[in-house]
Parts: C-alpha cells; structure tokens; sequence
C-alpha cells in the first residue's frame, strides 16, 4: 500500500533537500504495479546525491525495466533528518517511483560499493520493518540481495544477505529474476536454492564456516580452519560474473530535478584495468578488460543529449589512456559535438604527455583541476605498488600541463605501504614541492598543488592482501612529517583519519563474525560510516569489544600465505598463485609490464575462459603465462 | 556570433514533483528539457559560456506556480506551434507549458519588468471565516507594519497591494493577496501570514501569476 502523501507533505518541508525524496524525476519509470508480476527495488544505502551518479544502479535499473513482466524502481538512504522524520510519522522506507513501502517488493537489491555503506543497508532494512538477519526473514519477505565492489569479501554482512550477485550485474540479474519467478510461491528454502544454481550468486547460508581454536592443529587461532558448502548447489568458490561482450551503455538516464554531486550523464568506455597496480582491488576483481567500440561511444553521447539534455557527460574508465583508440575518441567527439557545448570530462589519465594532450583536446580552453595519482615517490615503493612513473617524468608532465594552462594539480599519494621508510614519506613532500615549484615558474602565486594523502588499507583479491594496515602511530608520525614539508604557498594537504583506516580495514578482511559486530555497532548508533560528521568510531569499538573481536586481528595482522582467507568463498578468476608471486615481486620491487601488452598469467583467461570473447584485450598468452597458470 | 537570433517566452506551470525544486536547478531543468526537444540554445559570450535563459522570478523552494515566466534565447527561426510539438513531449512531470510567444529581441529584462506577484496561500487554521476576516481588515487598516528580515526591518504594509480571504472553514483557510515584486521591495506571503498571526502553521503557497509593469514599453512581436 502507499504510504499517505498528506503525512509526506508535512514532513518534506522539515529536512532538508527535500527534493530528494519526491521521485517523478524526468526518465524514472512508474510501471503499472498491479500489472506487473515482479516488483524490484533498487536500493543505494547512501543519500540520493550520491546514489544518482552510481552507473550500477542505472544498468541495473534500464535492464530489468527492459523486461516486460519486472518493475524495477529505487530507494536511497534518507538523510538522517528524514530518518528521524519518517520514523517519528510511522512512515516506512518507500521507493521514489511509486512510494511503496519496501516490505512490499519481491525483491530488493542493495548496491555495495565500499564497506563504510554496511550500517546504512541495517539502517535501511530496519526504517523497511524488515527483519535485519536473513534467517529470520521467509518467503512473506522480500529477498534481499546485494551486488557492488564489496561482495568481493560478502562476509561481514552474510548474516543480513540472501544472496550476492558478484561481478558483473548485466545478465546475471536477468537470471536471478527467472530463479525468483520460477519459485515464488514456495518456501524460502527452496527459493534460494534456485538462487544459487544461477552462476555468479553466493547465498551465504550454504557455506559452514569453522575457525580455529587453540586446540586446532593448524591455523593461527580465530583464522578460518574450513569454508563447506552445505547443499549441492553451492558453488565453491563462487566464481564471478564476466559480461563480454559489454551491452551498449544505458543512454534513458534518470535525469535529477535537483542538484547532485557529479550532476552528468556518465559513460563507460571500458571495464576492467591492465596495469595490475598491487594495491587496487579495482583492477583485479574487474578483470578482464573489454572496450567499448568507439562508435558506440559516440551513439552513446548523441543519445543520451537528445534522451536526457545532459551537456555534461563524464567517460568512465580505470584508466583512460589505456583505452586504445583514445586519441580517435577525443578526435571524433570534438569533430562531432564540437558546436554542441557539451562538456566531457575524462578522468584517471595516465602521468604522460599524450595524456595531457588528450586532456587538453577535451577540455576545448576549459581548465579546472588536472589529477594524477602518482601514490609513490621513490623508485623503491614504485616497485612495491608495480605503477612505475619516474620522478622526472612526474615533473616533466606536471611542466607540460601547467604550460598548457591549467593553474592548479591534484596529487594522490599512499603511505603506509610494505616496506615504506621514512625517506619514502619525505620524498612525496619533495615531489609535491618540486611540482609547485614547476608551477610557479609558470604562474607565481596561482599555481596550486593539492596533495592527498591516503592510508594503504589491504584489500581482498589483491596482491598485497596478506600485508597488514600500519600502526595508528606511525601513519600520524608521517603524516605530521609531511603536514611539516608542506605547510607552505600553494601547497594544500588533505589526510585520512588512521582510525577510520583501521575500521575500513577490518571490514575489508573481515569473517562472518564480524556480522555481530556490524548489527551491534549500528544498534549502538553507527551509520553514515563515510560521513566525516556521522561516522561513529566509538560505537564501533564498543561493538567489537562487546562481541569479543579484536579489529587489529583482522587489520594489522599479516596473514600467512596459507591461511584460508574468509572472501575465498567468492572467486574474482585471479589465480592466488598469481597474487602469490605478484607478492614476491612486490618484496623484490619488481615490477611487471601492462598486461596488454604481455600476459602474466593471472589466471582469469582459464577460471573465466568460458565468457571469452574477442572483446577480451588479453594478448596471447606467452608460455611463461600458461605454465603458470 | 549567430546573427539569427529570437526571443521566445514561456509562461509555465511548476508543480507536482518539482515543488521542491529550487530556482537554479529550475533554471537548468528548462535547459535540459530545450536540448532534449532540440532547440537550438543560444550561448552567452565569454570565458565560460551558458544558454541564454532568463527566469522572472525566483520561486521559493516548496512554492508552486501557474504562470511563471521564462525568456528563452533560440539560435534558430521557429513557429511557436513547432516549439510548442517539440517541448511539449519533452518536459518532465510538474512543468507544463501554458503559452508560448515570441518577444522583441532587444526587450529588457524580463527581471526587472516584474512589479507585482500574486499568491495563494492554503493555511491549516482552525478558526472561522469572521474570524481570520477580522484579521485581515486589521492588516489592512493598519498604516504600517513592522516587521524584520535577516535582521533588517521594514514597513511591509506598503508591499500588500491586495489581501482577500478567499475561504475559511473546516480546517484550512485560503487567502489570495498580490504583494509588490520589485528589485529592493518585494512581499513575501510567509511575511503575510506572520504579520497576520498565522506564520506558525503549516501553508501552501502557490504563485498564481506574476504582473507585468505598465511602464513596460516592450511590443511582442505579431506570430510568425
């Protein structure tokens, strides 16, 4: 049933942005519900601001919409005034489309970019009135799904999930949509053994996981001893999805009638990333890399002007100048939009000059900011990280894009890494001062450098998994070191919290235990976990404490290369005798070259051989490779 | 510079949906529902160009209107039947257009042709219709009222131009006024019904036209 618009009414004009809550945005799609047997809700647990600007969401959203016995409509995280509103009114979660209650759907599937948004699904299932753990939920509640960046470890939140759909949402949700039809009038059961025979789904409940004790003969104690599927149906690993083709980009994008961060259409030129640098999950878990067609692009950017009225669209890609036709892109859109004062933004472009040239092409006498991300400054954790871009070649590019006009560079740095001294911190002050100074030369005083400096957090899937987060005190003593080398003229350095490393990093190698602390945490009041004036440090550490987990066990612990690792359960094709050796090279400061243009043997052409196509940009494997792998 | 010029103005309604959409994403609303009908946008000049678009008047965030205004500068000859087929389709859910004419190019502002705005404002009140009729004979006799904005007092009486109620009774009533709407004095209705010792419960207020001044010497321009 609807909730009441009189009651909606009187409290929209109490919080604030209320536009966000209304829905009837130009594009969103109200099918006729009675009419449609399937009814999902698309639920992103951060505010809508954020959500409108996520292309998962939207693939999703124009897919399903596209079948014609499924409604797909959407829900965000409402801000925590209208959280507070809508449970004082008795109002429950709706959907914008057609303000229904989230109880009502068939199905309700969260988007998990990053582990911070946990709290929000809690918080979000419980303003639906659905009961947080999934074995308390049956048929009479809607099944709760999650897909997004994070299922590469579901663990954490596998109490609160029925199934997750890792990888590549296309087809796989299509499929999920046929299992529900196929069973929704039987028990609960039944409906998620169907679940988890579509290829791709990992429903935690059939895997037992057991951990070590004391009197475990192997394994370091509280380390997983063994993961078993518990049903024949369960996959193990659950091996991704890989979609390859990729299907033309959604072009009917919902267009918002209110403002939001990164207010443009967005486009994806490719998935997936070759230059294999050891701390990014992103590039290993989106392997393998498949382009989108030029031409394609182009349709894309002539469609969505006329379907939508966006002139600003951003192309989206892990690395922009490693699309191969790039050059002919940016040629071709400013042949063809020339005159149509579109703006296209092409971020994550490499630190060379053929970038900056691109960049320049597409910036048609536009000049905000230009970023590199750089992330080391000696050649020693160059070799660590495998993203070797020299000094010289930094302050050669740097050069060339203030000479060409733009006034202000964005660094991004990591510290904290394996093997780090402190000569490896001083350097990235001496790099962002050498940076300013080519700045300077061109334009005094205007010359801006911005120097962002993350914490490394070790991520699941990736080389440097085993590795352990560094300890609170030596991540502020390099950061005091580098708020001292830097607090000069146009110099600007902004730093994470080590505190708020430490909980991402737990969450990211975190077990199924730590579900308790994820449910204890937010009872305690925690949510908005990415929101520097909501983030709950407190709640969380109280919520471990009480549970009885220590989250340096599971952040600042350095895993040995035979402990069963909790998100093994889930499989982004990459063998672990891959990582193994990427490992060791990364101790040796070797680096390897992009894998187009050589095969390393990953392991992805064999795990997901079965979804190759000609798409692949995979070269041939060499011999090395294949023995390997 | 495009020699071809037009000047075309809208009068529209804003509702449903975008009730709570603000005048700058308004402003860019319209923008992207011209692209979307393939109107071809004149941009302005400059280190940073934007479409020539010119709204009358702000409508507060949670007003709706029935006839607001909108220049539109268009790059290209058009019928106004023709812009109107290729809107129209267009348009998301709340805006609709009422009228469509082409004006005089070198016309001034639309802004600063404005002088009056009238309001409709439903207000949950209990009280009887002699009851809130009391309140507002007091207003209007009254040969000043003080009140304050953002720190600033003013004498807001000279700002009411007419104030009617239009119906009170069963829990809402409905009071139609026209407030004065010039650069350095313009009425608010929520400064109406504070004055009126009603700012505290909870009102609709919905635009019904905006009053175009008669010092205005702008001819529009006969239909193409």
């Amino acid at each position: 049933m609807q909730i009441d618009p009189n009651v909606l009414e009187h409290i929209l004009p109490t919080v604030q942005k209320p536009g966000r809550y209304v829905g009837g945005e130009y594009n969103s799609i109200v099918k006729d519900w009675e009419a449609t047997p399937t009814r999902v809700c698309l639920a992103f647990p951060d505010i809508y601001d954020l959500g409108m600007s996520n292309l998962g969401l939207a693939i999703l959203y124009d897919v399903i919409n596209g079948l014609p016995d499924v409604l797909a409509e959407r829900t965000y995280a409402p801000w925590v005034d209208m959280i507070a509103a809508l449970r004082e009114a008795r109002i429950p979660l709706y959907s914008l489309e057609s303000k229904r209650p989230l109880a009502d759907f068939d199905i309700v599937g969260f988007s998990l970019a990053y582990e911070q948004l946990f709290t929000n699904v809690l918080e979000m299932l419980d303003l639906a009135g659905l009961p947080l753990r999934a074995s308390e939920r049956d048929e009479r509640h809607p099944l709760i799904i999650a897909g997004g960046h994070a299922t590469f470890n579901p663990e954490p939140v596998a109490d609160f999930i029925d199934g997750f759909v890792i990888g590549d949402g296309e087809e796989a949700i299509v499929e999920v949509m046929r299992a529900y039809q196929a069973t929704r009038d039987e028990p609960r059961e039944a409906q998620l053994r169907a679940l988890a025979q579509v290829p791709g789904v990992y429903v935690p409940r059939f895997y037992d996981v057991q951990y070590c004790t004391p009197s475990t003969s192997s394994g370091h104690n509280g380390t997983v001893a063994a993961i078993e599927p518990n049903v024949p149906e369960a996959q193990l690993p659950v091996l991704k999805r890989v979609v390859s083709p990729l299907p033309p980009p959604p072009t009917r994008l919902i267009v918002p009638a209110v403002d939001v961060s990164h207010n443009r259409a967005t486009i994806e030129i490719q998935r997936g990333c070759t230059r294999g640098c050891r701390f990014c999950q992103a590039g290993m878990v989106l392997r393998p890399v498949r382009e989108r067609p030029v031409e394609e692009v182009l349709e894309a950017i002539e469609a969505i002007l006329r379907q939508t009225g966006f002139d600003e669209m951003g192309l989206l890609s892990l690395s922009s100048s490693d699309y191969s036709d790039i050059g002919r892109l940016v040629a071709a859109i400013d042949e063809r939009f020339g005159d149509a004062h579109l703006s296209i933004s092409l971020p994550a472009l490499r630190a060379d000059s053929f970038s900056v040239g691109l960049a320049e092409a597409i910036a048609r006498g536009r000049h905000t900011g230009f970023t590199f991300a750089p992330e080391a400054a000696t050649e020693r954790m160059r070799g660590v990280i495998n993203k070797p871009i020299s000094t010289e070649q930094m302050i050669d590019v740097a050069r060339e894009v203030f000479e060409r006009g733009w006034r202000t560079i964005k660094l991004y740095f990591m510290i904290g890494l394996p093997g780090e001294q402190i000569e490896d911190v001083r350097a990235i002050a001496d790099l962002a001062r050498a940076v300013r100074e080519v700045g300077r030369k061109v334009h005094g005083r205007k010359a801006q450098v911005n120097v962002s400096v993350n914490t490394f957090v070790p991520k699941p899937h990736t080389p440097l998994q085993w590795a352990k987060l560094e300890p609170e005190e030596s991540i502020r003593e390099k950061q005091a070191l580098l708020g001292r080398e830097l607090r000069r003229q146009g110099l600007k350095l902004s730093t994470s919290d080590p505190a708020e490393s430490m909980l991402e990093a737990a969450l990211a190698r975190g077990d199924r235990r730590l579900g308790a602390v994820v449910q204890r945490a937010w009872e305690l009041g925690a949510r908005f976990d990415a929101w520097g004036e909501q983030r709950n440090l407190s709640a969380w550490w109280q919520a471990f404490a009480e549970i009885g987990l220590d989250p340096s066990f599971y952040a600042q612990r350095e895993r040995p290369p035979d402990e069963i690792l909790p998100w093994e359960v889930v499989s982004a094709g990459v063998r672990k005798r891959f990582l193994r050796q990427e490992t060791e090279r990364s101790q040796r400061g070797e680096t390897l070259a992009d894998c187009r243009e050589r095969c390393h043997g990953c392991g992805i052409l064999t795990t997901c051989g079965d979804s190759w196509t000609e798409d692949w940009c995979c070269p041939e494997p060499t011999e090395h490779a294949t023995r390997s792998t | 510079m495009p020699t071809d010029l037009h000047r075309i103005r809208i009068t529209f309604a804003k509702d449903g949906p975008l009730q709570y959409t603000s005048h700058l994403d308004l402003a860019r609303m319209w923008e992207r529902s011209l692209r979307r009908g393939g109107m071809g946008l004149a941009y302005s000049g400059g280190f940073n160009p934007h479409p020539r678009l010119q709204l009358a008047a702000a409508l507060p965030l949670g007003h709706t209107g029935e006839a607001e205004l909108l220049d539109v500068w268009l790059e290209q000859s058009i019928r106004t039947a023709d812009f109107v087929r290729a809107v129209v389709p267009v348009l998301p859910k709340g805006l609709t257009m009422r009228e469509v004419r082409q004006v005089e190019l070198k016309g001034p502002a639309l802004q600063t042709q404005i002088v009056s705005a009238e309001y409709l404002a439903t207000v949950e009140w209990d009280e009887s219709r002699e009851q809130v009729e009391a309140r507002v004979v007091r207003v209007l006799a009254a040969e000043e009222l003080a009140h304050e904005r953002r720190g600033r007092r003013y004498d807001l009486r000279p700002l009411i131009e007419r104030l009617r109620l239009e119906r009170a009774g069963a829990g809402k009533a409905v009071l139609a006024m026209q407030l004065a709407a010039r650069a350095g004095a313009t009425g608010r209705p929520e400064a109406v019904l504070e004055i009126l010792g009603m700012g505290e419960a909870f009102a609709h207020y919905h635009r019904r036209r905006l009053v175009i001044g008669a010092r205005s010497t702008m001819a529009d321009l006969p239909e193409s």
